[in-house]
């Protein structure tokens, strides 16, 4: 029953595979765009501020990925601009991991100790040199891993964009599945290919903990 | 007005706990103060108050010619002139030695990167480290570290300096080191306040000796303070202390 599965096919999944990187890609540039303002703005002293935003990450981390896709790609259309999926998904992907990588990064700027908060704050520096200049560098070395390791996540979350059609991945592999009724082997390609992007990646993560563990 | 730090009746609390019962006290311009007395005597919180770490909510504290907690005084402006050393060095891990030195300098006082440099090559050779100006902190023992922090605080070239148990955390041998450039500053004519546990030490260098006892002044004098206590309080902390 249905035809073989043949090198155009498998051409296909690559090229899904590359919108697949591509996604992450804005998935993650965005979402450092929006991800680090807020985490900053997370240890804020003003109180109005950090309220704000941790309703912001707590609706996005509330909300699944689909219905995220589903609301950016039709809900921008319902405001009568009519947007690729590629666009959606990327405003969704870029919610989504701004609200993760924001509470990675809180967590790291947290982690530097506040003897240095203090020490900065002796020699006269104003509350935003302070952060350029002695927090930030020191919160960034101990996020490192921990970001990596939630790129992993992006790259398999933009899967979910298989629901408003957008060409990744998945969505190709379902496709050619359609046409070849042959799943085993179509969704086998798939899950090596998201397997060659994301073991790297969390491998290298782990590489990192455990040499910033020893530093 | 001579003094440069005055406490008039100054008291703190965190919660329902009052750590400074109404302490008055005067530190003049030029001269060495020890502030000594048990863990919780309140001393190094009094001198966490002279730079304005901590509020204070009753009494006067004026510091450098300015009255401090006052609506308009800039802490800012206050940490020009008030330099701060602490017990754990704080030193910027991911700065080298000549960059945490120059750091505030360039950032507040607009100094040049050159000009900066200068100023860390004078400080580090007052404290004996000039050839350490590229090193990392963690490549320092704890001793060159805290003298790295005196050099850091010196940069500014503030008008009074403060130490907070400096020594502490440090063995004999990188005390005494430490303890020489502290000495060698005081003969320079820095005035500074000193929080230590260093009897032998305060008792030679300082101009005046304060002792705390359960959040007030208990005792102040000049080192022979230490040698006829009048006090059973001062007495009893001698006797244990030494």
């Amino acid at each position: 029953m249905g035809m073989s599965v043949t090198l155009a096919h498998y051409i296909l999944m690559l090229q899904g595979m590359l919108w697949t990187i591509a996604l992450s890609l804005m998935g993650f540039v965005g979402g450092t765009i929006v991800g680090l303002p807020v985490a900053v703005g997370r240890i804020s002293q003003s109180k109005l501020l950090r309220r704000a935003l941790a309703l912001y990450i707590a609706v996005i981390q509330g909300i699944p990925l689909p219905i995220l896709m589903f609301l950016c790609y039709f809900g921008i259309s319902v405001a009568g601009f009519n947007v690729p999926a590629l666009v959606a998904a990327g405003v969704a992907m870029t919610a989504y991991s701004s609200a993760y990588l924001a509470e990675i990064w809180r967590g790291s700027l947290q982690s530097v100790p506040k003897a240095q908060w203090e020490a900065a704050e002796c020699l006269a520096l104003t509350r935003l040199q302070r952060m350029v200049h002695v927090i930030l560098p020191q919160a960034v070395k101990i996020s490192i891993p921990p970001t990596i390791g939630f790129l992993v996540q992006i790259v398999k979350n933009t899967s979910y964009a298989v629901v408003i059609g957008f060409a990744e991945l998945t969505y190709t592999a379902r496709l050619i599945n359609n046409s070849t009724f042959k799943p085993f082997i179509v969704f086998s390609v798939a899950a090596v290919l998201y397997f060659a992007v994301c073991y790297p990646l969390s491998h290298y993560s782990r590489r990192l903990e455990r040499k910033l563990k020893r530093a | 007005m001579t003094n440069i730090v005055e406490f008039h009746n100054v008291r703190k609390s965190y919660g329902a706990i009052e750590v400074l019962k109404g302490i008055s006290l005067s530190v003049p311009k030029g001269g060495v103060t020890a502030l000594i007395g048990r863990s919780g005597s309140g001393k190094s919180t009094a001198l966490r108050c002279v730079n304005g770490l901590e509020s204070i909510q009753a009494g006067e504290l004026h510091v450098c010619g300015r009255r401090l907690h006052e609506n308009g005084v800039k802490l800012r402006e206050l940490r020009k002139d008030v330099g701060i050393v602490f017990q754990s060095y704080n030193l910027f891990p991911h700065k080298t030695v000549e960059e945490n030195i120059t750091l505030s300098p360039r950032l507040t006082r607009g100094f040049s990167r050159s000009q900066a440099r200068e100023i860390a090559q004078r400080v580090l050779a007052q404290v004996g480290l000039s050839e350490k100006a590229s090193s990392y902190p963690e490549q320092l023992s704890g001793g060159q570290q805290q003298r790295v922090a005196i050099a850091r605080s010196l940069a500014m070239e503030p008008e009074l300096m403060l130490f907070d148990e400096v020594t502490s955390a440090l063995d004999p041998e990188l005390t005494g080191e430490v303890l020489r450039t502290i000495e060698a500053l005081a003969k320079q004519g820095m005035t500074m306040i000193l929080v230590t546990h260093e009897m032998a030490f305060a008792k030679r260098v300082a101009n005046q000796i304060v002792f705390m006892h359960q959040g007030v002044v208990w005792e102040t004098g000049d080192g022979k303070m230490l040698d006829a206590p009048q006090t059973p309080e001062l007495r009893n902390f001698i006797g244990n202390g030494l």
